[in-house]
């Protein structure tokens, strides 16, 4: 394709000089490559396929495998809805269901703007502040359906400054 | 000023200027500690106040974030609990500044063995505070005290004298042996003996061999392994590195879950600083044996958890379980012989080797040897961390530790060990937590995750929440689980919807035995286990459910019937001001009424109700 020739690919190439020699090399790269491009762009997929040796197919199977991977591309900021016991107990349906108000966005949808992508998470292990979410690295806890909007805001704030 | 290698938080030495303390573990940071951090930062310098300000882990009192500790020369330290940035300039004015505790805020002080120390006047000591008071923490002795991205602070506290004691005077075999005497048990779930586990992988010689830490603390409401690796991680890495040596590991890998980014910063902080001071690397301690550790971030996957899904995940591959034999002790990681262990296993290690097997195995009861830590969280007034010797009751835990519960509602099960364990009732408050009877009970040990639910809580929606996570996270391999545990949640679905049928119980019971004995690993085999044991203990409100199509809790929505319950309506009108479509008549006279051929089924009402009033 025409537009993949834009693409740098310099930074895949780093990686996997630096993971040469290891053995069980392609999760780390592929965490690399989620982190640096977002997502798992095909031509990228293509390229690890070729230079570790490994069928594009089954590079496929292992990043639809695991949570982490994401195949198309996801907004700048991710927004992790813990859903495990301790959330579950304390009400986090009604922080998504919020959450997803606020966004006007459906779990594991992106916004318009390619802000903001909602996620749920099993368990985020801040049970004592549950219900938690996560933005990006960052735990948020003890929240309320009223407060959600003034977290997200606060983050909107923060790109513009 | 905020410095990450200075700070003298050992009691026994006196420091020259006034030390803070902010708790910084995943607790602390989502509870506000960053907010605070630069709060203090600032007021230092408004003060021009001459102190160390210092990070620590999680001490448990999780409840109480953030957490804020001063040490004056000369006086006991002191913590303070949910510290808000505007209470900062009191305390550091009054406090850092004078040796005045700001007592409105103190929680409790810490004892001194120092007699030149002074504690002070009317602040409760930290072991007196209810929720610690029948405590054990042998393992957690240092999550909370010492700065966990400091080696010499592990070193003060006793760090690395056991690897020491170990690779000086003890041969691999009687590290076995030794582990094996203390009788300790894998904390991970399944309770393997830890001396026999090693003793089988130390009889196979190959060249390469690998120990494992099994970081991927993945049951939803556990957090014990992660306040571990953020809190003291010297610890676990010591104990790895001493089952290396036991097994004569070649390398070693930390599988540590991609949702703790603190906890995966710390470890590489850790192996770096253990390679540093020589006691990880080649020739450790001049004494011959070599050993790496590598750190592996999972990649969001529950079932790595099991031991051979965790190893094809290490070797980049989709984490699926395989049949066993072999065992991974005899072919384990890249076909060769492999120990894997949990955090907490790890971190008891240290703790056996220096105080010795016999000590250990007098704390627990006569087949669960030990202290076992419980992420307590869910309906209770202290949610926190608690390390208690094996065979302490649920009751102590709940009320003597948890407080009870809060909001004056009434204890209803308490949920042990995730979507692998089972809902424990109010009947069985007083059994003794140990491996065998909580096996008995119809739950596990699982890894340690503790969620007290209350009387608002439906036992049928719980079941189903469990169910969705197992049919979500199931790797697919194997029908029984795969195809088993969505027809399941199919059926659960139904009965929450009110759609439910009576021969329903009996099909989710058979399906309970069938998947159990046929699923390829734990995960499909302990998967029916929260709708076992809620049949068991609460087929009540599962019939409630069919038979009335009423859920008790009034949490199930398809079956709200919107009725006001009069004895429990206050007339606070909330429901009335609510409704969007004037469907609530109601004063703060009468009670209110809901029109039923107005309603539109909104579910307002019921959100906007403080007291459970409506139905």
């Amino acid at each position: 394709m025409k537009t993949n020739e834009t693409i740098d690919l310099s930074k895949v190439e780093k990686v996997l000089d630096k993971y040469k020699d290891a053995r069980g090399a392609l999760i780390p790269i592929l965490q690399f490559v989620q982190v640096e491009y977002g997502y798992l762009p095909v031509y990228v997929i293509d390229h690890i396929s070729e230079r570790l040796n490994i069928s594009a197919s089954e590079i496929v199977g292992v990043s639809t495998f695991y949570a982490q991977f994401h195949l198309n591309p996801r907004g700048k900021h991710i927004v992790k809805v813990c859903c495990g016991t301790a959330c579950h107990v304390k009400g986090a349906k009604k922080i998504a269901e919020k959450l997803g108000e606020t966004l006007e966005v459906s779990v594991g949808m992106t916004t318009k703007d390619k802000l903001f992508t909602l996620e749920e998470v099993a368990c985020l292990g801040a049970c004592s502040l549950a219900p938690v979410m996560m933005v990006d690295e960052d735990v948020h806890g003890k929240l309320a359906p009223d407060t959600v909007g003034a977290v997200i805001n606060e983050i909107k704030g923060q790109g513009n400054t | 000023m905020v410095s990450n290698q200075s700070g003298n938080l050992e009691q026994k030495t006196i420091p020259r200027k006034p030390v803070i303390i902010v708790g910084t573990g995943t607790c602390g940071l989502g509870a506000g500690a960053r907010g605070v951090l630069a709060s203090i930062e600032q007021e230092i310098g408004k003060l021009k106040l001459q102190v160390d300000v210092v990070q620590t882990g999680c001490i448990g009192m999780c409840v109480h974030e953030v957490l804020v500790d001063v040490v004056f020369p000369g006086r006991t330290r002191v913590t303070y609990g949910g510290v808000k940035p505007a209470m900062i300039s009191q305390i550091l004015e009054e406090h850092a500044g004078k040796g005045e505790a700001v007592k409105k805020y103190v929680l409790s002080q810490m004892p001194s063995e120092d007699k030149t120390v002074a504690p002070y006047e009317g602040i409760p000591f930290f072991d007196d505070l209810e929720m610690n008071r029948n405590q054990l923490k042998h393992i957690l002795r240092n999550c909370g005290f010492i700065n966990p991205d400091s080696i010499d602070e592990y070193i003060a506290r006793e760090g690395y004298t056991a690897l020491r004691k170990v690779l000086k005077t003890m041969s691999p075999t009687e590290v076995v042996n030794e582990i094996s005497k203390s009788g300790l048990r894998g904390r991970g779930g399944g309770g393997f003996p830890t001396g026999e586990k090693w003793a089988s992988c130390a009889r196979y010689t190959a060249d390469e061999k690998f120990i494992l830490c099994n970081a991927d603390e993945g049951d939803p409401g556990a957090f014990m392994d992660r306040s571990l690796l953020e809190g003291d991680p010297h610890a676990v890495l010591e104990g790895m590195i001493i089952a290396g040596y036991a097994i004569k590991a070649t390398s070693g890998y930390i599988y540590a879950r991609a949702e703790y980014p603190l906890a995966v910063r710390r470890l590489k902080h850790t192996i770096e600083e253990a390679k540093r001071k020589g006691f990880l690397g080649k020739n450790i301690l001049d004494s011959g044996y070599s050993l790496d550790i590598y750190i592996k971030e999972g990649a969001g996957a529950f079932v790595c958890g099991e031991s051979t899904a965790l190893q094809y995940s290490i070797e980049g591959k989709r984490g699926m379980p395989r049949t066993r034999p072999p065992q991974s002790v005899e072919a384990g990681l890249w076909d060769k012989p492999t120990v894997l262990n949990n955090v907490e296993t790890f971190a008891n290690v240290p703790v056996i080797i220096n105080k010795g097997a016999e000590w250990y195995a007098k704390i627990g009861t006569e087949k669960s040897k030990g202290t076992k830590i419980f992420s307590l969280t869910g309906k209770v007034k202290n949610p926190g961390l608690v390390e208690v010797p094996m065979g302490t009751t649920i009751r102590q835990i709940v009320f003597d530790m948890g407080g009870g519960i809060p909001k004056k509602k009434r204890f209803k099960a308490v949920q042990i060990g995730g979507p692998s364990g089972g809902c424990l009732p109010e009947s069985l408050l007083d059994s003794p937590i140990d491996y065998e009877s909580l096996v008995g009970a119809g739950a596990m040990m699982g890894s340690g995750s503790f969620v007290v639910v209350d009387d608002a809580t439906c036992m049928v929606e719980l079941a189903r929440f469990f169910m969705n996570f197992c049919a979500s996270e199931s790797c697919g391999k194997c029908p029984p689980c795969r195809i088993g545990t969505t027809l399941m949640l199919d059926i659960l679905t139904r009965i929450t919807q009110g759609l439910g049928e009576e021969k329903d119980l009996e099909i989710l019971e058979q399906m309970s035995d069938e998947i159990k004995t046929m699923s390829l690993c734990g995960l499909g085999q302990s998967a029916p286990n929260p709708v076992k044991s809620t049949l068991r203990y609460f087929k009540d409100e599962y019939l409630a459910h069919i038979r009335d199509k009423n859920c008790p809790t009034a949490t199930c929505v398809a079956l709200h019937k919107y009725e006001v319950t009069p004895e429990k309506c206050t007339k606070c009108m909330a429901c009335v001001r609510n409704c969007p479509v004037k469907a609530i008549s109601g004063s703060t006279k009468e009670t209110a009424v809901i029109d039923k051929e107005k309603c539109i089924k909104c579910n307002l009402c019921y959100e906007k109700c403080n007291f459970m009033a409506i139905k």
